[in-house]
């Protein structure tokens, strides 16, 4: 178990990187704490496999330096780094036994057979495969073969860090909710610093205590499930949580006075004026409603996902979605919505652009 | 409710026509052969098992069968340990890879005759570049057509020439069709080089062996052109092989009775070796894939 540091790092598949563009790992500064859980969260191709590939040390960082505890392990290869990886497809020694499948880790680090035989029991006991033991791992079904990757992961009780690659998309939907609970819960039981890489926000928020949002190569926002739901940092960590995503509005500011389509609308506190660029109104759909009075806007749309209704209504050219409970209105009515104050920000070029610690 | 009805059989005419054609009836005529004397004019005398006693019993037929096993073994004992070393060392991408597999491919392509000759002038003792590398360079005294030793060395380094490279291209597909998160995580797992080779590598090697395998017992132990293009079956009988020696019985002394009996007897042990091999191969294979949770 480690602390880690990932300092200045940044890696570019190319040999000779020149522009931004070559990076596929922009700048990034991150510290993770010793015991945490963590969730690298984006879009595909946004590099959170590569940066998981830099720390486990399968790719060494075009530049930078990954620290475990301080001390320096960018040069290191992965099996000198004391760390586990769980991949997308469960990888499993075929011909071998379930027990010699998680015994194989130990083996290989000439652990003693009595120390070995205890973690091996004591691993499948926590993911319920206690009982399958004996049995050659090639016939096992493909959420018990995941359950055997991660196992080989965790069966070492000195590893830094353990790593988790999209582990459930090969997992069907019902036992996809099972093992994420499993595996928070063997979180807590031996407190290994995890990182879990995924583009799905639902097993992000319910795994980590801390998410990491990436997108094209950078971090967007660190911050817990809360924080990312209720003060997204940039409109795209706005988009891309929540269902449906925050609703982004071209909006224009002038002395301190938010307005949309030419109606003032009030913000959460006041907007930094030191932040330029193409202005954005950013609500969740949580916090809009229909009011007596407000902007108006035109419904386009209703689907009734059953606890409540999303309305799609445009104002203006823009679409705007609205979570609403009780009667809904009819497609076509002219409605007028209202935006909680507290919970509407403006974003300049995509950023946040509201003064500190006015919220 | 199942209905049953016969019309699949109608679908399989075809097949079995064709079957008839090219397999069936040319064998029912060495059937025919091997249980009966012939002394041409199309005149047949029954002769039952004769023949089939014969064979079975001829000291020939034991030595032609016993050079063929040692002959088949030396050479799946030579080219499946040498191929899958060769697959191993070979690129996994770049511009290495089609010139490997080019290279690897030629052997194959040249006709089973031309290869028996191109060794048969390369060993020539006094004048082929292998023999005469040998006996007045190296000083090593090499005669392939007087040494038996020398003559069979020859012959299996020619079959080690031609066919390894099939093996070779049997692993190499089964080794580039392994996903890099496995080598990635023995990687992390700690696993040395040789764990790799034996928990990852040669079990996804194994269902492209089993026919590698399959495919050299076959053809090596039905060899005929290439040794016979050779050594013609010599020193003495020393290189006569099963094929070989058939063909002398046949078409040399003309004795089509236990001839036909030999090719059925050698066809049955080549089924028999095959069938038992894969048998025993797949057997293992389902036992190691049963679906264990029901």
């Amino acid at each position: 178990m480690a602390k880690i540091t990932l300092s200045d790092l940044r890696h570019s598949y190319l040999a000779q990187p020149r522009v931004p563009e070559d990076y596929a790992l922009q700048h990034l500064n991150i510290e993770w704490e010793d015991g945490g859980a963590y969730a690298l969260l984006g879009p595909s191709g946004c590099g959170k496999t590569t940066l998981l590939n830099l720390i486990s040390g399968l790719r060494t960082p075009s530049e930078g330096r990954i620290l475990f505890d301080d001390k320096d392990v960018s040069d290191l290869p992965p099996d000198q780094r004391n760390i586990a990886q769980v991949f997308q497809f469960p990888v499993i020694y075929d011909t071998m036994t379930v027990y010699d499948n998680l015994a194989f880790p130990l083996r290989n680090r000439g652990v003693d057979r009595a120390t070995t035989d205890r973690r091996v029991r004591e691993i499948a006991d926590m993911l319920e495969v206690g009982n399958l033991l004996k049995r050659k791992a090639a016939g096992l079904s493909p959420d018990n073969k995941q359950k055997l990757s991660m196992g080989r992961g965790l069966v070492r009780d000195d590893v830094n860090v353990v790593m988790f690659d999209e582990p459930l998309t090969v997992i069907d939907p019902h036992l996809k909710w099972k093992l994420r609970s499993k595996l928070k819960e063997l979180h807590q039981r031996i407190r290994h610093t995890m990182i879990y890489v995924t583009h799905d926000q639902t097993e992000a928020l319910t795994f980590a205590d801390q998410v990491v949002v990436m997108d094209l190569g950078q971090v967007v926002q660190i911050g817990t499930p809360v924080e990312l739901f209720e003060r997204p940092a940039h409109t795209f960590v706005g988009h891309f949580i929540g269902s449906p995503g925050m609703n982004v509005l071209p909006c224009e500011v002038a002395n301190g006075t938010v307005r949309l389509n030419g109606v003032p609308v009030a913000v959460d506190g006041t907007v930094d004026s030191a932040r330029t660029g193409r202005t954005e109104l950013g609500v969740r759909p949580e916090f809009v409603s229909l009011a007596e009075s407000g902007i108006e806007a035109t419904v386009r749309r209703i689907s009734d996902v059953g606890r409540h209704a999303v309305i799609e209504a445009m104002v203006g050219d823009h679409r705007v979605a609205a979570i609403h409970n009780g009667e809904n209105p009819n497609v076509g009515d002219t409605v007028h919505l209202a935006f909680q104050a507290e919970q509407t920000r403006v974003y300049a070029d995509g950023w946040l652009a509201m003064q500190e610690g006015t919220a | 409710m199942k209905t049953e009805n016969q019309k699949a059989w109608f679908f399989v005419l075809p097949v079995l026509l064709l079957v008839a054609f090219n397999a069936l009836i040319p064998m029912m005529t060495v059937v025919n052969y091997s249980v009966q004397e012939t002394f041409g004019n199309n005149q047949f005398f029954w002769e039952g098992l004769t023949w089939f006693e014969q064979i079975l019993n001829s000291e020939r037929f034991h030595n032609a069968l016993g050079r063929q096993f040692l002959f088949t073994g030396l050479i799946l004992i030579i080219e499946v340990p040498l191929g899958v070393a060769i697959a191993l060392s070979m690129p996994r991408k770049g511009i290495g890879v089609s010139v490997c597999l080019v290279l690897m491919s030629l052997p194959m392509l040249i006709p089973w005759n031309v290869v028996g000759a191109m060794w048969n002038i390369f060993a020539l003792p006094d004048i082929g570049l292998l023999g005469y590398t040998l006996n007045h360079v190296l000083g090593i005294p090499y005669d392939m057509t007087q040494n038996p030793f020398a003559a069979w060395v020859t012959v299996i380094a020619m079959d080690v020439w031609h066919w390894t490279s099939l093996v070779v291209l049997l692993a190499y597909a089964g080794l580039v069709s392994i996903p890099d998160a496995y080598y990635q995580a023995a990687k992390i797992d700690g696993a040395s080089n040789w764990a790799v080779f034996r928990y990852i590598q040669l079990p996804k090697m194994k269902n492209v062996l089993t026919i590698a395998i399959l495919l050299r017992f076959m053809d090596s132990f039905n060899i005929y052109t290439e040794p016979f293009v050779l050594t013609g079956g010599g020193p003495g009988n020393a290189t006569t092989f099963l094929s070989i020696d058939l063909v002398k019985i046949a078409l040399g002394q003309f004795d089509l009775g236990p001839a036909a009996a030999m090719s059925l007897i050698y066809f049955a042990i080549t089924l028999l070796v095959s069938w038992l091999f894969y048998t025993l191969m797949n057997r293992e294979n389902l036992n190691d894939y049963k679906e264990i949770e029901q």
